[in-house]
């Protein structure tokens, strides 16, 4: 993360690039799309002939009118191309990246298995949903899909800029891989998931290439907003040509078009598309693929956050930390069957009650044969417990307090009675207790440790004083869960929470008016991921979470929707703080040119100069040159966003009013200054 | 200036309680006119066959429209044939075709430009049937739409309030028992009210002098309450019979602040009734300060430069200890006349006190830019409508600023309302500035011009602005009787009225439909005073800007000129 | 379409009812109570003199001896005129032309603003020997916005009161006191300014007149 922000927006390729681009954009049909700078295109165009046939609109007097047109023309000239430039820029970036992931895509052939077991090559684009392909070491998985057997390490670097390769496996959380990964050791084999063309990767290189890159709704309504007052302007402009006839004032058509050029709003027209195309950017840098702008946006409007507490708030590998047998069953027949229990058992829970039994020396017989002849039952939302068969009858379990507590009783068995306060007692800590029974019979409890994630704190506090409400979703019970909810901040959680809870909740919040944000990862959370206004999916997680989110987080970082958020504010924000600079510079550029175009036939309205300009002429051509040279000197800021910082709606559009509103209104009147200090004696020299 | 603030004063709990009784009348509730004039009602709504039943946004607005058609048509044939008609004593001959369509326009957009004079230019009938009748009924359409535009930002559903249902409501609950009180106390200060023919007097230097005579104070009412504005006199309200005390003065001034003003108030108790009682919904109170600071503005400006005089009049030696007196009353003096001007444009009334061409270049440019604005209050239930416009506006940017999409009142402004949005807004300067640029590039339209010089373009931007706005007070130098003068202004007005209810009402019926978004600490608060601050800047920026250069050319330059 | 009709049929009966209730009705019902409450206010508040009108009360009326009051610039002369008035000349003009009311709507910069003003001084000046040209308030010389103003200042009528005393052989004080006595002062000591009507102070005059 550190080192995507400090990363320079700019490199050499781009910049050549991008100059490039902004010649080619120069193609009226391509700026018509652009209607602000359009106008200024076609001011350019005519301000063109103006230089070439002088006396095209009436006779001109003066001499020095073709320099001075030529002028005009070569600013507003200028001022395109810094438009362009800033629009090459960041597309620039995106294709820098697509640059990399094309290399990925290099796959030509795969190994597909048939059903009879015979494997046949086939072209990468022929692969249809369903087919099973071999991929060995050293090669790149064709396309999205499921493992469905084999184990092996696999490079997603490609992807994710993670060097470190990544286990997968059938079954779990690591069973889905991504076209266009490398496996590095072992072999494995998939289940393909996605037609070709449609994979997650083609997606991905679509999005960030622009090629499927729609106007969000927001960005179409802020261009009706800048179209209307390119209009308006446009009817001030030409309306004031009758007017200054009648009166008898003469104005140059050149200095007509400037004025034209200076008050449309330039500055945020030509840099409209490029905040956006750079936000999708900064997304994607934080490896998010959000499969539409308004996504993004949305984000920005988020006001509940509904987390999962498992790997969002707390590390979500939970620790075996403790066997607390009940009264009256040895620890060592309780850690017999917790190890029993996690024998087939490939969660991280799994794996770590295996890791603690066996360091309290588990009587740990016929390993091999248990797991062979045993059948496994895994764990379901439904059953809230798991564990396995034997073949000699014997049924253990583990799972949840009341889940196991209901199935021990319905077998005629009591409850005995310092099972509540153990339960109690590791619910209290804030760790989940797993109880542990054999045959119906219950016979103690695990403890495990659940860790929450550090700074978790801080972060939940700012989202408060952003106005967005988190809630924690767990299947823990309701102690345990107040305890980690009181203990990571969250506003308010919800325990025991089955797969349709999540969707509840997100209903009610909305019919409140809320705009909802989840993360998922398992196929159970795909509805409620497509029921949120915003749903962000792990990568590891299922294809059918995947389909239903609207983003997707490359590095399986629930935690990241809190940056995402951040970034959809900081899109709208960069927009709106441009627009606030650009309409509060017109201020200054009208006292810049208004006296300066009327000082001529009304001497009194030197009065009105009060910026103390050198001369008319300079006056004019000073406003024209901020006016192109603000473009370029907002590209940063248009490529990074305006800073943000989580705070309350109130302060947040104080402070940018006070930066963008207030500085747009000085800004414009010192950079004129200067500028004409050091125009207005070329422009002497050149007998203007 | 004492006597200003006085005036002001005196409006806020005048306007708070009509802006609770506006609200009963609105939103169906009782008032204390219910036991008669539930009975009234009744027999009307029997009458005309209304049928209370809610509509959607078009269909009121098609009623609307089409009610405001047939009495265009019928008001016109009156016009075109009133010789011929009773109560018609001083011989009034039937008007010409140009002249009656604008003028007929003029009333029924509540602009009441006029380019015919009273005394000489219309019978009693004339008088009564179509001025008077139009000034209510303009009036009742104004408001209407306004309410019914509010009504729609603040609901769940785009089917509510019947359009005759509350017309008739208006009329009959809130204009004719103003009006007739008004119209009695105007009497009392000594404005006629009678059907007899002029007078003629026989002077006691030996001379005669013609008196003119007639229903006046009944007109004279309602003219303000409706911020209808057209006079009975062709000098409007700075005639002593129609405005013939200080008293009358203050009274018209608060008749005309009175509506407006209320609309205000009565929209932010419908956005407050969410929660509780409140005397001044916050929201209501935010845009009430904004319109109140723009005001301001307005009136310091213009009393300074009233004050100040003409310097050519000191050049001439004469002593202006009491300000420019050319065009003003010696009764009113500046301070009421100034009030009178700025308040008859921000309210957009467009009766006068005094004449505005003769004001001073700067203390003729705030009338004239009040009208430009045309939020500052404006018109009964448009002027609102139209500030909400920049309200929108001014939450769409705000909204980006701290990083949500806009959202005003727990509705999304998306495209569809945005592109209608600044459509409205645009409206209005492309009117002004283009029928403005149209006449100073024919001939017809300079003809009309008498100053010489900048004033002769600041007469035209006025005239245009005046008409756009629905105001309908002129720069009365003006010689605008003319086919283009009547036509053009025709057009401007009934543009600048029709086009801007279509769309406003249509954007309240997208937004109604809406899904409707809860606040919280993140979402920007559109009921503070930083959002006041706000929405004067968004005014100023887009609505002042755009004119700039006009007024630099008129206004400004006469203004710089006569002082060097 | 149906509902097209419907409406319009509606629109149409409304439009009629409001005809009678806001056109007819509404301005009979205030014409009857005012003429029963205020009879003398609702009829112009017309003077009466010797069972003769000679003007109303509101209005202002033109004078031009030099023993009388003058008022403000009036573009319509304040309606006043004589039967020679009403004789069109060669081209067919009157002199005047009906009732009316306005001013002549010069803006501030106009020339033929100073050019009236310049003649109403002269004229001024000449008639009231002893007045400077500074003394002179701005409201006598300068137009009023109706033509038919009833009222000038307090100073405006006192710089006259040396020649009017002179015209009409009353003393100066006689005349400082039916200036005083004409003076209306603002309402409430706050709204409006202090002023003199014109009118009604040469009638003071015209009876004194009479009665020496």
């Amino acid at each position: 993360m550190e080192t995507v922000t400090k990363k320079s927006f700019i490199n050499r390729d781009i910049m050549k690039s991008s100059i490039l681009g902004a010649f080619k954009k120069l193609n009226p049909l391509y700026m018509i799309k652009n209607p602000v700078m359009f106008v200024v295109e076609v001011g350019f165009v005519f301000v063109v002939l103006l230089t070439i046939f002088p006396n095209m609109m009436g006779d001109v007097t003066e001499e020095s009118a073709r320099l001075y047109n030529a002028i005009v023309a070569f600013i507003l000239f200028i001022t395109i191309l810094f438009a362009n430039f800033a629009e090459s820029i960041a597309e620039g970036r995106g294709k820098a990246q697509v640059q990399s992931l094309k290399k990925t895509k290099t796959v030509t052939e795969a190994c597909v298995l048939l059903a009879d077991g015979t494997q046949v090559k086939k072209q990468a684009d022929e692969l249809k949903k369903g087919d099973i392909v071999l991929v060995q070491a050293g090669e790149v998985i064709p396309n999205d899909g499921e493992v469905i057997d084999g184990i092996a390490t696999v490079d997603e670097s490609a992807i994710t800029g993670e060097s470190a390769p990544v286990v997968k496996e059938r079954g779990g959380d690591f069973s889905s891989v991504t076209g266009g990964t490398t496996v590095t050791s072992d072999w494995l084999e998939i289940e393909i998931t996605s037609l070709p063309g449609e994979s997650f990767l083609d997606k991905m290189i679509a999005l960030i290439e622009g090629a499927s890159r729609k106007k969000t709704p927001n960005e179409i309504a802020l261009n009706t907003l800048l179209v209307s007052l390119t209009i308006i302007f446009l009817l001030v402009v030409v309306t004031l040509y009758p007017m200054t006839t009648y009166l008898q004032v003469h104005i140059p058509i050149a200095t007509l078009v400037a004025l034209i050029v200076c008050l449309i709003p330039t500055t945020i027209g030509g840099l409209l598309s490029a905040i956006g195309i750079a936000g999708m950017d900064r997304v994607t840098q934080f490896n998010v693929i959000a499969m539409s702008g308004k996504a993004v946006e949305s984000c920005g409007d988020v006001d509940t956050l509904i987390l999962d507490k498992t790997g969002t708030i707390t590390y979500g590998n939970r620790f075996a930390s403790e066997f607390l047998p009940i009264q009256g069953v040895g620890k060592k027949e309780l850690i017999r069957a917790a190890w029993l229990s996690s024998l087939t058992d490939d969660t991280p829970e799994g794996k770590s009650i295996l890791a603690l039994a066996s360091q309290l020396d588990v009587d740990s017989t016929d390993e091999k044969k248990i797991i062979d002849t045993s059948e496994h039952i895994a764990f379901s939302a439904y059953t809230r417990m798991s564990g396995l068969d034997m073949k000699d009858g014997t049924k253990i379990r583990k799972g949840a307090y009341d889940s196991i507590k209901n199935k021990s009783v319905n077998a005629g068995y009591e409850v005995p009675k310092d099972l509540e306060s153990l339960v109690h007692q590791v619910s209290s800590l804030g760790g989940t207790p797993l109880v542990v029974m054999k045959n119906e019979k219950i016979l103690g409890v695990i403890y495990l440790k659940d860790i929450v994630k550090p700074g978790l704190k801080e972060r939940f506090e700012k989202l408060r004083s952003m106005g967005i409400k988190t809630i924690m979703c767990t299947g823990d019970n309701p102690l345990t869960a107040a305890t980690i909810a009181k203990e990571s901040g969250v506003d308010s959680f919800i325990a025991e929470s089955k797969p349709e809870d999540k969707i509840k909740v997100i209903k009610d919040e909305q019919s409140q008016g809320k705009i909802v944000a989840m993360t998922g990862d398992g196929t159970n959370d795909a509805p409620a991921l497509a029921q949120a206004n915003v749903g962000l999916a792990m990568n590891s997680g299922t294809n059918a979470a995947k389909e239903a989110a609207n983003m997707v987080d490359l590095d399986s970082n629930p935690t990241k929707i809190i940056e995402v958020v951040e970034i959809g504010k900081q899109l709208l924000m960069t927009r709106g703080a441009l627009t606030t600079f650009s309409i509060a510079n017109d201020v200054a550029k009208y006292f810049a040119i208004i006296p300066a175009m009327l000082m001529v036939a009304v001497p009194e309205m030197s009065a009105l100069n009060i910026m103390q300009l050198n001369s008319p002429t300079s006056a004019i051509i000073s406003a024209l040159i901020f006016n192109a040279v603000i473009i370029p000197l907002l590209i940063p800021i248009a490529m990074r966003g305006v800073k943000y910082e989580p705070m309350s709606a109130s302060k947040l559009l104080r402070r940018n009013l006070l930066v963008y509103g207030l500085g747009g209104i000085i800004a414009p009147f010192i950079g004129i200054k200067l500028i004409d200090l050091m125009s207005g004696p070329i422009l002497n020299l050149m007998g203007l | 200036m004492w006597q200003i603030a006085l005036v002001l004063v005196i409006y806020l709990p005048l306007v708070i309680v009509a802006g609770h009784y506006l609200y009963q009348v609105t939103m169906q509730q009782k008032t204390w006119l219910d036991p008669v004039m539930n009975r009234v009602d009744n027999i009307i709504y029997k009458f005309c066959g209304i049928k209370q039943v809610d509509m959607t946004g078009k269909q009121y607005v098609i009623a609307l429209i089409l009610s405001n058609a047939i009495m265009i048509f019928i008001g016109y044939l009156i016009l075109r044939i009133q010789s011929t008609l009773f109560l018609n004593p001083n011989d009034i001959d039937n008007m010409e075709a140009t002249l009656s369509f604008n003028t007929i326009i003029s009333f029924m957009t509540n602009t009441n430009l006029q380019h015919y004079s009273g005394e000489s230019g219309l019978s009693y009938l004339a008088q009564m049937l179509v001025i008077t009748f139009m000034m209510f009924t303009s009036a009742a359409t104004g408001y209407v739409a306004c309410m019914a535009f509010c009504r729609r930002l603040v609901a769940k559903s785009d089917t509510i309030g019947n359009f005759f249902v509350d017309f008739v409501r208006v009329i009959t609950r809130l204009l004719i028992p103003l009006s007739f009180i008004v119209a009695l106390i105007l009497v009392a200060q000594g404005s006629p009210q009678t059907l007899k023919g002029n007078e003629t007097v026989h002077t006691i230097e030996g001379k005669m002098q013609d008196i003119a005579l007639g229903p006046i104070a009944s007109l004279e009412s309602i003219k303000h309450i409706g911020t209808n504005g057209g006079g009975f006199n062709g000098a409007n309200s700075s005639t002593p019979f129609e405005n013939p005390t200080v008293i009358s003065n203050i009274v018209e001034m608060l008749s005309m602040m009175l509506l407006p003003g209320a609309c205000v108030v009565t929209f932010g108790l419908m956005v407050a009734k969410r929660r509780q009682k409140t005397l001044f919904g916050k929201q209501g109170l935010v845009i009430f300060a904004a319109m109140s600071i723009l005001l301001l503005i307005g009136l310091v400006t213009c009393y300074i430069a009233e004050s100040a005089g003409n310097p050519i009049i000191n050049n001439l030696g004469i002593s202006q200890d009491i300000g420019s007196m050319e065009g003003k009353e010696m009764r009113f003096g500046i301070p009421q006349s100034v009030l009178f001007t700025v308040v008859t444009t921000a309210f957009t009334t467009g009766s006068i006190n005094n004449m505005h061409d003769s004001l001073t270049p700067l203390g003729g440019m705030v009338p004239m830019f009040n009208m430009m604005l045309n939020v500052v209050f404006g018109g009964k239930g448009v002027g609102l409508m139209n500030m909400m416009m920049y309200v929108m506006l001014t939450i769409f940017i705000a909204c980006l600023m701290i990083g949500r999409t806009p959202q005003f009142l727990g509705k999304k402004i998306e495209e569809k309302e945005m592109k209608l949005i600044a459509l409205c807004i645009l409206i209005h300067p492309a009117l002004i500035l283009l029928f403005s640029a149209l006449a100073v590039a024919t001939t017809a339209g300079i003809a009309g011009i008498t100053n010489p010089g900048a004033h002769g373009l600041s007469q035209v931007l006025y005239e245009y602005a005046s008409s756009s706005a629905n105001n309908g007070s002129g720069f009365e130098g003006l010689a605008d009787n003319s086919p283009f003068w009547n036509m053009t202004t025709g057009f401007a007005m009934f543009f600048g009225r029709y086009l801007s209810i279509i769309i406003q009402l249509a954007i309240a019926s997208l937004l109604a439909k809406k899904l409707w978004h809860s606040d919280s600490v993140g979402t920007l608060k559109t009921d503070n005073p930083m959002f006041t601050f706000l929405l004067i800047a968004i005014v100023l920026m887009i609505g002042a800007l755009t004119f700039l250069p006009a007024l630099a050319l008129g206004p400004i330059t006469e203004h710089l000129q006569i002082r060097s | 379409m149906k509902a097209f009709f419907s409406d319009s049929k509606q629109a149409l009966k409304v439009t009629l009812l409001m005809f009678v209730l806001c056109g007819l009705l509404y301005p009979f019902a205030v014409t009857g109570m005012a003429q029963v409450l205020f009879n003398h206010e609702a009829n112009g508040s017309l003077i009466e003199m010797d069972g003769k009108m000679i003007g109303s009360d509101k209005l202002g009326q033109a004078f031009t001896s030099p023993e009388f009051f003058w008022g403000r610039v009036s573009a319509i002369n304040y309606n006043v005129y004589t039967k020679e008035d009403l004789v069109p000349n060669a081209k067919g003009e009157t002199n005047y032309n009906g009732v009316s009311s306005g001013t002549f709507n010069y803006a501030p910069s106009n020339p033929e603003l100073k050019k009236r003003m310049e003649a109403d001084i002269e004229t001024f000046l000449k008639a009231n020997p002893g007045v400077q040209r500074e003394q002179i308030p701005a409201d006598l010389v300068t137009a009023s916005g109706s033509g038919l103003d009833p009222h000038i200042s307090v100073e405006s009528a006192k710089i006259q009161i040396k020649r009017i005393a002179q015209a009409s052989g009353l003393s100066e004080d006689e005349v400082n006191d039916i200036v005083k006595a004409n003076t209306d002062s603002r309402t409430f000591n706050v709204f409006g300014e202090d002023k003199v009507n014109v009118l009604s102070a040469n009638l003071d005059i015209y009876k004194k007149m009479k009665g020496k």
